[in-house]
């Protein structure tokens, strides 16, 4: 939201704007209209079309672009590599989205944002036009970070499976092909990154794997960050119990560089060899934000209004998800974008038809993560907005992690994985 | 100061209808903080385990919402979502689920 309707907010909380509202209040709010354009259908983009579509009686027009056929879950697909769920598990269709929703499915790419005529090129050629942009691109990775790695041919062996899809399948067979007394090498980059527990998740789920089928194995976890990132002890705990001499966790063990032909990871003062190498690189905001000139954060996650979800210097344009700079403690998840994209749906319906946003928005997270193929734990936290702020504020006293690992949390896990996916595709 | 008191009451009074006349969406977008779990509306999908919450009477969830916050009710995750919201806020949202029919 621009500053100059972040001062016009302001001032209806005058008493003056009290009144003046108070004494309309028995009248409706007027109807959104307009063209919402969104990009990118993961759990921002897709919940965002959706609820654009249900909370306006399907009067504002969406289109989404998708490059992907079909929708492919990250959260679960550790459970994929781990061998207790498959790829069809993991994967739904848009269909719904487009026959009981009318949300307009556009399977290409954008390549370019023009914010001054409120417009999008696809690759596919041509222009989408919009009223208000929704932009839930994702991450892409800093490649140049990993200089072994800045090619497509190291890209295709050494694998990050950190975008579900081909590249879960891909290292799903690469552990299969791995030898009894093979060893598996996870490399952590310093956080902030996409889902803060799933690297410790992905860990346990591949020891699992080794303790049932290759026990002689071992789990190398280079972490570049001082410590487990999320759910610390909880993993930990699991790890001693579960996978004692096969877990092996190394803290601050920042990967350098890749030795792609011999799999051999490069610290600052070790080496490391490993039959499987998973390299989990640091990521920004996906390259079309970080080409379209909307304002980053440390040159890597765009700056939001969180009234609104509106780009800091580009009106009109609603940026969700994994490609933001978040509020304090706020997890780059699933979860979280689901919810961003309902505050963002609420508050461009709000903004087509001249009103101003939801002044006290609320966002809550959850994650679950699978310690083995049954049990599971969480971390849970809610987000007030805050005034004096401009961003919302996680609340003290709430939230957090479970007291123990337990089937029952892993049968939640599971529903809800079920509820979420319904939430943003059905 | 009984004026005084009388003051707050009307202006917490005023506030409060003020919050709820003046945002009709207000609740609407909170009870949407729940749907991922709960599912859209509150209508979870079949065989997944996770509460309904469409359509169930107000005084029972907010109850239940309230024994969560205050630790009387046990729970893995709720007791710990519950404290995030002020009482207000859950009222708005067992509201809106019980008009979900």
């Amino acid at each position: 939201m621009a500053d100059r309707n972040r001062r016009a907010f302001l001032k209806a909380g005058t008493l003056a704007g009290v009144l003046t509202v108070a004494g309309c209040a028995g009248s409706a709010l007027r109807q959104p209209r307009g063209h919402v354009v969104v990009v990118g259908g993961g759990y921002g983009g897709a919940t965002a079309a959706k609820y654009l579509r249900m909370w306006s009686a399907r009067g504002v027009e969406v289109t989404l672009v998708e490059r992907s056929p079909h929708f492919v879950s990250c959260p679960m697909s550790n459970l994929v590599i781990g061998g207790s769920r498959s790829m069809a598990d993991i994967t739904l269709g848009y269909d719904r989205l487009q026959s009981h929703w009318g949300v307009r499915i556009v399977h290409d790419e954008v390549l370019a944002i023009d914010a001054a005529a409120r417009s999008v090129r696809l690759a596919g050629g041509g222009d989408l036009r919009y009223d208000r942009l929704v932009l839930s691109p994702g991450i892409d990775f800093m490649w140049q970070e990993i200089p072994g790695l800045d090619n497509a041919g190291a890209q295709a062996t050494i694998l990050h499976a950190w975008k579900a899809g081909a590249q879960t399948v891909a290292l799903r067979r690469q552990l299969e092909a791995m030898p009894d007394g093979g060893v598996f090498v996870l490399s952590v980059p310093r956080a902030p990154y996409r889902c803060p527990p799933g690297p410790y998740e992905r860990a346990s789920l591949v020891a699992d794997y080794c303790k049932r089928h290759k026990p002689r194995s071992k789990v190398i976890v280079l972490d570049a960050n001082d410590e487990i990132v999320s759910k610390k002890g909880l993993f930990a705990k699991a790890w001693a119990e579960l996978y004692p001499g096969i877990i092996e966790y190394r803290p601050q063990s920042e990967l350098r560089d890749v030795d792609v032909t011999t799999r051999t990871a490069h610290l600052d003062f070790d080496k490391v060899r490993a039959d499987v190498l998973n390299v989990i690189p640091p990521q920004r905001a996906a390259d079309i934000a970080a080409r379209s000139g909307l304002q980053l954060i440390n040159q890597r996650w765009v700056e939001i209004d969180w009234l609104s979800m509106e780009s800091s210097n580009t009106p009109a344009v609603h940026v969700l998800g994994d490609a933001i700079f978040p509020a304090p403690t706020m997890p780059k998840s699933g979860h979280v974008a689901n919810q961003q994209a309902k505050l963002a749906a609420a508050a461009i319906l709000r903004l087509l038809a001249g009103e101003q946003p939801d002044p006290a928005p609320v966002l809550m997270n959850t994650c679950y993560s699978f310690v083995d193929s049954r049990n599971a734990i969480h971390v849970a936290s809610v987000f007030q907005y805050d005034r004096n702020t401009g961003v919302v504020q996680p609340v003290a006293g709430a939230g957090g992690v479970s007291s123990a690992r337990s089937e029952l949390e892993g049968r939640i896990a599971a529903g809800w994985a079920q509820n979420i996916w319904a939430d943003m595709l059905f | 100061m009984k004026r005084l008191s009388a003051l707050v009451a009307l202006t917490l009074l005023t506030s409060s209808l003020f919050a709820q006349a003046a945002d009709p969406e207000r609740a609407r977008n909170l009870a949407a903080t729940c749907a991922n779990c709960h599912g859209t509306d509150g209508r979870p999908v079949a065989g997944s385990g996770i509460d309904p919450l469409a359509g169930i009477e107000k005084r029972h969830s907010l109850q239940k919402l309230a024994d969560f916050k205050s630790g009387q009710r046990p729970g893995t995750i709720m007791p710990q979502i519950a404290k995030g919201y002020t009482d207000e806020q859950l009222e708005l949202i067992a509201a809106y689920f019980a008009a979900q029919k």
